[in-house]
């Protein structure tokens, strides 16, 4: 009997341990290949330049234009949705602390958003730009965007927010500030770590969608100045070079990933050194 | 019986309270005074509506959609109970110390700055003076004097409810609402906030909820004992525990020794 249970246990750390060491091991799998793959057409002008005459046929150039086009949507769409995400899930989970099923029903609706296909957002927007007589344009991707990532923000806000003890609610009330005032001087400090989590989920959903720009951003070789003008994007920029029939311009797909997975990345190192320092005063 | 009515030796008066959560009934016709400068225990029973009655005094149960209440509670003449009107300023006259302590997400000076920040004093000494003088009347200031900046959360639990307690106090109370304030506490914090409690009530009229008939019978000036959301039996402490009126009383001190 003991020794059944000492091989038992043995099976299950082993099995519990491998899974998990080899999801690492698949991420760096992936990272290696398009590192690997990548790796020659990896040079300044790749990330200093914007595609010149003949770049798609292994000509000079960079994708400087879908860089800065994904940057803009994706830091557009992020601001805009925290604009819409926080409002909401305070509104959620302060001024509906009492209504259980208002909250119940309304994170259900916000599940199903987040589930919602990028491509069908994607139509939506294609709809929505039509209807109001736009074309294709960063604003457009940056609204279009904005959608597919609210729900996530909402969410994961909201997340954070339930699990913020009753009790610290209850003593902030107490202490005479209005719910107003608890929500932004208590409530908003103590979420404050997972807030950043949050917004790094959402714009790397943002910056790493390609169905939701596919119609609504367009694809240009300039850096859009405009709001306007059309924005090419790093996801589509891998598409489009990936899907040529030129090896020089499918290693160029690989470094364009290369740049878009070092981006998040970083965003990711930085977020968690900003959420590790303010998590200090944090109760817990 | 005829309606209480406040008087000048009691801050608060509780008259024909009835809490309902869906059909349960919690609070069954509560009517009690709360004499001024003692230490007024509730004393009862887990599950017994301690709790949901300090909640309604300072109108923590407006956060329980569940709960259904109505009565009357008196500060002077003021019912508080039924009023929309300016409930921050009703819940700054009483400070609360929970089960737990809750230290807001911020450093020790800002928690206890913070209920000043609230009323909208700006004035940088007036707020150092008072951080210090409600740190010292809890007896937290010479463990923190050289740290105010660091974390609440880098204090322990014990020194987190005296500096909550000083937090509480920096809104000038007139009571203190404590719900079991030592539960979470080793015996040595107990034994200090049980000490500051008993220091306090010359400044403060004290609500303690407990269900330690040992701290009952150590702090309080006037005792209430519940069951079942009823009040059972009130009084001195001294003729309760020695002459216990009713068979749950009688049965709580056998169980409770």
């Amino acid at each position: 009997m003991r020794r059944i249970k000492i091989i038992e246990e043995k099976i299950f750390v082993f099995l519990s341990a491998f899974m998990t060491y080899s999801l690492i091991l698949v991420l760096m799998f992936i990272i290696g290949v398009v590192f690997v793959k990548g790796f020659n057409a990896l040079n300044p002008d790749m990330i200093l330049k914007t595609p010149r005459g003949g770049y798609y046929y292994g000509g000079e150039g960079g994708v400087l234009n879908a860089i800065a086009g994904s940057l803009y949507i994706a830091v557009g769409a992020t601001l805009i949705a925290i604009f819409i995400g926080l409002p909401a899930a305070l509104y959620i989970n302060v001024q509906l602390i009492r209504h259980r099923k208002t909250q119940n029903t309304i994170r259900y609706f916000l599940d199903a958003l987040w589930g919602i296909p990028s491509i069908v957002y994607g139509a939506f927007g294609f709809t929505l730009m039509l209807f109001f007589g736009m074309n294709a344009s960063l604003l457009a991707g940056i609204i279009t965007v904005a959608l597919l990532i609210s729900p996530i923000m909402v969410r994961t806000f909201d997340e954070v927010l339930s699990t913020i003890p009753r009790g610290l609610y209850e003593a902030s009330l107490a202490l005479g500030s209005t719910r107003t005032e608890t929500a932004f001087k208590v409530i908003f400090r103590q979420g404050f770590p997972g807030f950043i989590t949050a917004v790094l989920l959402s714009f790397g959903r943002g910056i790493g969608d390609a169905a939701s720009v596919l119609f609504t951003a367009g694809y240009t070789d300039n850096v859009p100045v405009n709001l306007d003008e059309p924005a090419a994007t790093l996801p589509l920029a891998i598409f489009f070079q990936l899907g040529s029939p030129i090896p020089e311009v499918r290693e160029r797909a690989f470094a364009s990933a290369v740049i878009l997975t070092l981006i998040i990345l970083l965003l990711s190192f930085s977020a968690r050194f900003m959420a590790k320092k303010y998590s200090r005063t944090n109760l817990r | 019986m005829s309606p209480l009515t406040p008087t000048d030796s009691n801050v608060l008066t509780v008259s024909h309270l009835n809490v309902y959560a869906g059909d349960h009934h919690i609070l069954r016709d509560i009517n009690l005074e709360i004499p001024s400068n003692r230490i007024t225990v509730l004393l009862g029973p887990s599950g017994c509506g301690k709790t949901t009655l300090l909640k309604c005094m300072n109108k923590l149960t407006d956060l329980y959609k569940e709960l259904k209440v109505s009565g009357n509670i008196y500060i002077g003449n003021d019912d508080i109970l039924n009023t929309t009107h300016n409930i921050p300023a009703i819940r700054q006259k009483m400070g609360l110390l929970s089960q737990r302590p809750y230290p807001l997400p911020v450093s020790i000076y800002k928690n206890v700055a913070y209920g000043l920040k609230i009323k909208g004093i700006r004035d940088r000494k007036l707020i150092d003076f008072s951080v210090e003088k409600h740190l010292r009347e809890v007896g937290l200031w010479d463990e923190v004097k050289n740290r105010l900046n660091a974390p609440a959360t880098s204090l322990s639990i014990g020194q987190q409810q005296r500096l909550c307690l000083a937090r509480g106090l920096a809104v000038k109370p007139a009571i203190i609402l404590a719900d079991e304030p030592t539960s979470a506490l080793d015996p040595i914090s107990s034994k200090i906030i049980e000490h500051l409690f008993r220091e306090m009530k010359r400044h403060y009229t004290i609500v303690l909820v407990t269900h330690v008939l040992r701290q009952a019978i150590r702090l309080a000036d006037h005792v209430i004992f519940m069951c079942d959301g009823r009040i059972v039996e009130q009084g001195s402490p001294s003729d309760l525990f020695s002459h216990p009126q009713s068979d749950e009383l009688r049965a709580y001190l056998i169980d409770g020794n």
